[in-house]
């Protein structure tokens, strides 16, 4: 029987799956034209998910038997997922509504995608986590085919759903082996099953783990399973592109975290050099593919896939600073990217025709604020002091150097002085080129896209400046295995 | 006046130039120079609180920024970066009376990059938290990026993008060798650190001190730059606007040499004298190389740059001298240069305002039809080949005492560069300034505004006061240098043992 206390816990899931039903039966109701409703009603509901998640995180611990635990780590990545729609609705008002495509079910599919995010960001089961990452990935693949004659959101609904199946296939495989390894799905329960007397064989966690290790590694499209990334991205409509660059990685990288470092941690030697590659990997093929895009969102895809690199970096490091560390890049990864794609939607115009880096010449002269706020986003993945990025990336490879992985440290900041390069094209194109046809044609900043990009332009500067807060917290929270 | 308002001072002054609106260019103009001047002020100010006769690092400001990892807001000037700053301050007013009729498009841009830039370098060299220092190190690059890349010519793209990932693949090494610091003192204070070394409590073995001080030293060199890391500086040189070039040419360089005299040499000393033969041999090829380069440049622009490459070239002999005079010498040549390269592109950049063209060949009897304008540019000229009584003699004289103390083979070379380095700039004196004043030179070139006198005016009068004088200068220098000169005696002798060294085994 469910305490009041298990609703507490459950609150910010319960709040966002009541809005979204809600949305579903209001869509043939309320008419075409005043259909910013749809749009407010989610913001109003998403900021009713972060004062639910700050309530559950009032009463910190585990609810439902055990299966959801609610602690800093899952209210950190809670709040995250609910920011980054928060973030994907601003912007979409004015994005569907020039492409024609206002309905109540694109929002009702996000709150259904952030809930799902939020059950992954408290799971402590692996069923759990396996049901959230079902929740937010089925929305993610509707919504990735959301404009539904469009022909390369077609080819991206369905690549997303199928490689996304697969991986999930995988990561229901590890679950398995891992259940009749171990007995149990509980995280806490598998732990002191693996280091307690009747260990089971070490082979048959190493396989679990690795099979866990590759579906997840689809869902934060770590090389080498980075395939689809690239044109999932391109195809999929602008905000939905920024909606899973930021909310669905996070949540896959929260389970990740949790997973590996409480259920695993134990076994972390067979483990280890999987990740290490992998960051690697996803650090070069995304930094040098980048380097040949044309197009902008496929340039932020492998963009994505780099930073997932970057990330893996810090799990390497397989520390409580590592762990702070990832969680901190996360949170400033999320702010620059979600900040950049609304700036590409806000370019690209009425069908997202201009998408291309050199769509982008002259902006600063026709949009200072815009140009501007793209420069913070660009510069913060750079890397430059200041920003987010920056301190994120300090971070992580400060983490990787306490762990003795010089070079991994080395070969990955290198990495990020040649990503410099493909940013700087797009910082280029705006300040140093004459307005191309897409700058001359661009609307002036509505008043959701303006606070999409400033607030997002803030919270890199607040990172990069007074990173005191965030670090501490995901400090303090980042021990949970222990 | 505190070393803070200095520093935020141009901050400021750079939030503020972002809300004067676009069509207000004048307004803009005005803001950069009073806002720089008052700057200025401010730092000459600080000579009146400034010890002269102490060695350590004065005014000291250290407030907590963040707590875990522990890093300080923690700014402190000495003899040697004292000038540094006024150099900044100083060249930062001239640059925005170089640029008032230059710059017309998007002036308010313009500006408010030059005061941004500012705050970077005043940044740089005060900060004493290595992690502080890494971001003023890299603050200084965007504002710099910029200036170049819109305001340059016709190559300026290119030009601001290999200077911008020039910079970051020497820095990101640095950062690497930062944290490493940090692992290891537990501190990021860099007056912590020096103190755990010299008590012992640190310690470096040879092959982690030899991958650590090239870790920094990479960095300093691509931005002083060192043959053969220089390649970027023409390019970026050439194509920036006239105050890009002074900018970037008197104290961005000098963030590079700096560098190496503050951190280097202190952190570590038996790393940087193992390596000093080698960057000795390539600081020589730098200064011959550059000047015979230079010697054959058409573009009087691309002249004076790789004139840079081999002025710098006897900075970098001089810290790696190990003298108290090669090092005193160095610190001085850092200012000359400042002052006289400054002065060289301030009066390129008059003459390519007047004719648009930097093409020594489209010259010719300037001098008849602008004789102040030449007797200005002579000066300058004369002050930088190192003429008696002028300010780079002094610099250069020392260096190549210095150098003589520990290898005379060096002082030999070296001064090759300085009979080289009146080769090239009497040459190209003559060729513009001299023979018959074509019809086009006649129509376009005039006579100095005084506005540009203003400019030019405080520069001419420093070299001199410079060469005539050094003693207004030397003595806090001095101080510094001999405790630098004393840190680098620490940890000595010193031998990499060819085995695998232990941060390359990590794990």
């Amino acid at each position: 029987m469910a305490t009041s206390a298990d609703i507490l816990r459950f609150l910010p899931e319960i709040l966002l799956t009541i809005a979204g039903t809600l949305l579903m039966v209001l869509d043939p109701v309320v008419r075409r034209k005043s259909s910013n409703i749809f749009g407010h009603l989610s913001l109003l509901a998403l900021i009713a998910a972060i004062a639910g998640a700050v309530a559950a995180y009032s009463q910190p611990g585990p609810a439902f038997g055990g299966m959801l635990i609610v602690d800093g780590f899952a209210t950190f990545f809670r709040i995250l997922s609910i920011g980054v729609g928060i973030l994907t609705i601003l912007p979409s008002y004015r994005f569907l509504q020039r492409q024609g495509a206002e309905t109540g079910e694109y929002h009702a599919l996000l709150l259904f995608s952030i809930a799902g995010q939020c059950i992954m960001a408290a799971a402590n089961d692996l069923i759990i986590v396996f049901i959230g990452l079902e929740i937010s990935s089925i929305s993610s693949y509707v919504l990735a085919g959301y404009f539904r004659d469009d022909k390369r959101a077609n080819e991206s609904a369905i690549k997303y759903f199928l490689l996304g199946s697969f991986a999930t296939a995988f990561f229901l495989y590890g679950v398995a082996l891992t259940y009749g390894a171990t007995g149990s799905v509980n995280l806490s329960a598998i732990r002191d099953k693996i280091s307690g007397a009747t260990a089971p064989d070490p082979i048959i966690i190493a396989v679990a783990a690795a099979l866990m290790f590759v579906g997840l590694g689809f869902k934060v499209s770590a090389a080498p399973f980075q395939l689809w990334a690239p044109d999932v991205y391109q195809g999929a409509p602008t905000p939905v592109t920024a909606f899973m660059s930021a909310g669905p990685k996070a949540a896959a990288f929260a389970v990740f975290l949790r997973i590996f470092g409480s259920a695993f941690v134990t076994v972390d030697g067979d483990w280890w050099p999987l990740i290490w590659v992998s960051a690697l990997l996803s650090m070069t093929i995304g930094n040098f593919a980048a380097l040949l895009q044309s197009n902008v969102k496929r340039l932020l895809a492998y963009s994505s896939i780099a930073h997932a690199g970057y990330v893996l970096v810090a799990l390497t490091a397989h520390s409580d600073t590592g762990t702070a560390a990832a969680m901190f890049y996360l949170a400033a990864y999320a702010l620059m990217n979600i900040g950049a794609f609304a700036v590409v939607g806000h370019l690209s115009g009425k069908g997202e025709q201009y998408q291309t880096v050199d769509d982008f010449a002259g902006l600063a002269q026709k949009q200072p604020l815009t140009a501007a706020m793209l420069s913070i986003f660009l510069l913060s993945m750079i890397g430059v002091p200041l920003t987010g990025g920056f301190f994120g990336k300090f971070y992580i490879f400060k983490a990787a150097l306490e762990s003795h992985m010089v070079w991994l440290a080395v070969l990955g900041l290198l990495n990020s002085a040649v990503a410099a390069y493909y940013y700087l094209r797009i910082l280029v194109m705006m300040y140093m080129h004459e307005p191309s046809d897409a700058v001359s044609q661009v609307e002036p900043l509505s008043v959701g896209l303006r606070a999409a990009l400033i607030l997002p332009a803030l919270g890199t500067l607040v990172l990069g400046i007074i990173p005191g807060w965030v670090l501490d917290f995901a400090g303090r929270s980042a021990n949970f295995s222990r | 006046m505190s070393l803070a308002t200095i520093l935020m001072l141009p901050l400021v002054a750079f939030l503020a130039a972002l809300a004067i609106p676009r069509s207000a260019p004048h307004t803009s103009r005005w803001w950069a120079l009073l806002a720089s001047l008052l700057n200025f002020v401010a730092s000459l100010a600080l000579l009146a609180r400034f010890d002269r006769t102490s060695a350590a690092e004065q005014l000291t400001i250290d407030l907590p920024w963040i707590a875990s990892p522990e890093i300080h807001f923690a700014i402190s000037v000495n003899g040697v970066s004292l000038w540094l700053i006024i150099l900044s301050t100083f060249l930062t007013p001239l640059c925005v009376l170089i640029s008032w009729n230059s710059i017309q498009n998007r002036a308010k841009e313009f500006y408010a990059f030059l005061l941004l830039l500012e705050f970077g370098l005043i940044g740089v060299f005060l900060a004493q938290d290595l992690f502080l220092f890494y971001v003023f190190w890299e603050v200084s690059l965007v504002p710099m990026y910029f200036l170049v890349g819109i305001w340059g010519h016709e190559h300026r793209i290119y030009a601001a993008v290999k200077f911008f990932l020039y910079t970051m693949a020497g820095s990101v090494l640095m950062l690497v060798a930062i944290i490493y610091l940090y692992n290891r003192a537990q501190t990021f204070a860099y007056a912590g650190i020096l103190q755990q070394l010299s008590s012992g409590q640190l310690t470096f073995s040879p092959g982690e001190q030899l991958l650590l001080f090239l870790a920094f030293f990479v960095a300093f060199a691509i931005k002083v730059p060192l043959f053969p890391l220089h390649t970027w500086l023409p390019d970026a040189h050439v194509e920036a606007p006239t105050a890009g070039s002074i900018m970037l040419a008197s104290v961005m360089l000098k963030m590079g040499t700096y560098g190496i005299l503050h951190f280097c040499l202190p952190l570590f000393p038996g790393a940087a004298r193992q390596c000093a033969p080698w960057i000795g041999v390539l600081a020589i090829i730098g200064i011959i190389y550059g000047a015979l380069v230079a010697m054959v440049q058409p573009n009087m622009k691309k002249l004076v740059a790789y004139s840079s490459v081999s002025h710098l070239g006897f900075v970098v002999l001089g810290i790696f001298s190990f003298s108290q005079q090669g090092l005193d010498g160095a610190v001085y040549q850092m200012l000359n240069h400042g002052i006289s390269t400054g002065a060289l592109f301030a009066i390129v950049g008059l003459l390519y305002e007047r004719s648009h063209s930097l093409e020594i060949a489209d010259y010719g009897g300037v001098a008849t039809v602008a004789p102040w304008l030449s007797t200005a540019f002579l000066i300058t000229t004369l002050a930088s080949i190192g003429l008696p009584l002028l300010n780079n003699f002094v610099g250069e004289f020392l260096v190549l005492q210095g150098t003589a103390m520990t290898n005379y083979t060096w002082t030999i070379y070296a001064s090759i560069g300085v009979i080289l380095s009146a080769c090239y700039m009497l040459w190209m004196y003559q060729r513009v300034f001299y023979g018959e004043a074509s019809a086009s030179i006649r129509s376009h070139i005039g006579e100095m505004v005084p506005r540009e006198w203003a400019a030019v005016l405080p520069l001419l009068i420093m070299m001199i006061w410079m060469g005539v004088y050094s003693q207004s200068f030397l003595p806090p220098v001095s101080k510094v240098n001999a405790r630098i000169v004393d840190q680098t005696r620490v940890n000595v002798p010193f031998r990499v043992e060819l085995r695998l060294p232990e941060v390359l085994r990590g794990h």
